[in-house]
């Protein structure tokens, strides 16, 4: 069924009686020509374009859970691409076209909603590193624009702006930044790529991928064997158990990263800030709530769940940035958790088993990237061959010396 | 979540400070070669389960700590001074 006012027209005067499921729940069957491990937004949007940009529609995805359960639904919705370096500039500039037009290429409602991303600094030292970072976007052909404070003044009135400690000098306006309904674009997805004949298959674990002669021949599931010519792994957060069933070891850490919304209130926040020097940023839902985040609980977590100290640290910032926040009640909090790579930047790439390819690393950039890495995973898996936006996020780069560090950190894990 | 300082006794997390996993305690020699640097640096086991990591307690007597741990838990297994071997 195609999605349309009328469609909302005409099933509200049948009584509501004519919306079908909107994918299909096949068994797998014994072989595809790829197999995707992996129902969250990547897995689902690899495979969808898979199906559409290459023709290969004798493909399965294989979540252990349901689909979109994982991380893309435990994330903070933020669609930006504010990215300095090369390597990570054109890919999310990509990416975030991608998402443009990603309502009309799926037929669903996303809920993308370019309310601008407005990044708060507090010195002039911070200023030039933000001018910099704006030119770098206007380079890749994406906007920016530089705001002084009475520029922010005017967009973010209820900010303090004479905290002692962070005075606000200016921010960095990406108008074009913004959010997503997360679990629509996980569903959006999977509709389009059910459609294109693709098996969606839940409930069904990966216990283990089978390899002969350094060539991948399949998987093994909770639900039987499946064969398959191509594997291709998008389990971020449990990437490095997946790969060892492979026998690879990658250069990833995993660690939580917590979340946090309030109950719904009136609109209040009508962009997504961010403040860096608190690790804290802002946006509000459709529904009303706040949603905010900070930084890692920065040790090693494989539990969906983060300690207290951090939740502290970020209402702290959160009310030291904007005062009226005491007034709000938290409703709840979540954790995901993030493959962290020793530069923070993701990793699309072959890997040393012939057939099996690697999508994970994501750390926390993953949610406003699903449409761009799965157009450059599904081209990678389809050809062979890396695609253009994405071809410097090889595995071998660490190795290399060649890191894509947007912080300037150093190689460790939790720093990005 | 509380470690068990060998000198100062049991303490809250945000007393200490982490590095990384326990592969740190073993620093390539100059001359090694660039796989034994990759694997230091950048390489993870990082196990869904108990591990070793590195820990130093900052906010307390400075020691560096072998810390096992569940990850998937956050319970503390065992805590030892780094210096007297992991």
């Amino acid at each position: 069924m195609r999605y349309s006012a009328w469609q909302v027209i005409r099933q509200g005067l049948t009584g509501n009686r004519g919306w079908a499921p909107v994918w299909r729940d096949p068994a797998p069957r014994p072989a595809y020509d790829v197999v995707i491990v992996g129902g969250g937004g990547h897995g689902l949007a690899t495979a969808y374009y898979l199906a559409k940009n290459h023709g290969i529609t004798n493909v399965a995805v294989l979540e252990k859970g349901y689909l979109g359960g994982g991380n893309v639904g435990r994330n903070t919705t933020i669609v930006r691409a504010n990215y300095l370096l090369p390597g990570n500039s054109e890919f999310y500039s990509h990416s975030l076209k991608l998402w443009e037009g990603l309502e009309e290429e799926l037929n669903f409602n996303v809920m993308h909603s370019q309310r601008g991303v407005i990044n708060i600094f507090h010195s002039d030292a911070q200023r030039d590193a933000a001018a910099r970072r704006g030119n770098a976007m206007l380079a890749q052909g994406d906007d920016a624009i530089l705001l002084d404070r009475d520029g922010v003044r005017a967009m973010l009135p209820y900010l303090d702006f004479d905290q002692a400690r962070f005075p606000i000098h200016g921010g960095l306006y990406h108008p074009r930044g913004g959010t997503a309904r997360h679990d629509a674009v996980a569903w959006g997805f999977a509709r389009g790529a059910d459609r294109l004949g693709v098996d969606l298959i839940q409930n069904c674990e990966v216990t283990g991928i089978s390899v002969e002669g350094g060539q991948v021949r399949g998987v093994e599931t909770t639900r039987g064997a499946i064969r398959a010519g191509k594997v291709g792994l998008a389990a971020a957060g449990r990437s490095s158990q997946v790969a060892a069933m492979a026998g690879l070891r990658l250069p990833i850490e995993s660690h939580v990263l917590q979340a946090f919304v309030t109950e719904g209130l009136k609109p209040v926040v009508d962009h997504v800030v961010t403040f860096g020097m608190g690790h804290f940023y802002i946006s509000q839902s459709d529904k009303g709530g706040l949603v905010f985040g900070g930084d890692l609980d920065f040790y090693a977590s494989y539990a969906a769940r983060g300690n207290l100290p951090m939740a502290e640290h970020v209402m702290e910032a959160g009310v030291a940035l904007m005062p009226m926040l005491a007034r709000a009640r938290v409703l709840r909090s979540w954790g995901g958790i993030m493959d962290m790579t020793p530069d923070g930047s993701p990793i699309i790439d072959r890997t040393p088993v012939g057939g099996l390819f690697l999508n994970a690393g994501w750390c926390y950039g993953g949610f406003k990237a699903v449409p761009g890495s799965g157009w450059s995973f599904a081209h990678l898996i389809a050809t062979g061959a890396p695609h253009g936006p994405a071809a410097r996020y090889r595995l071998d780069r660490f190795a290399r010396g060649d890191l894509i560090d947007e912080e300037g950190r150093g190689s460790q894990h939790n720093l990005h | 979540m509380r470690i068990d300082c060998p000198l100062c006794g049991a303490r809250d997390r945000r007393e200490f400070h982490y590095l990384g996993a326990a592969v740190y305690l073993d620093r390539p020699g100059p001359a090694a070669g660039p796989e034994a640097w990759d694997a230091y640096l950048h390489q993870r086991e990082n196990p869904a389960g108990r591990g070793r990591e590195l820990w130093c307690h900052e906010a307390g007597c400075g020691a560096w700590l072998a810390v096992e741990r569940d990850m998937t838990s956050h319970a503390v297994v065992s805590v030892r001074l780094a210096e007297a071997g992991a």
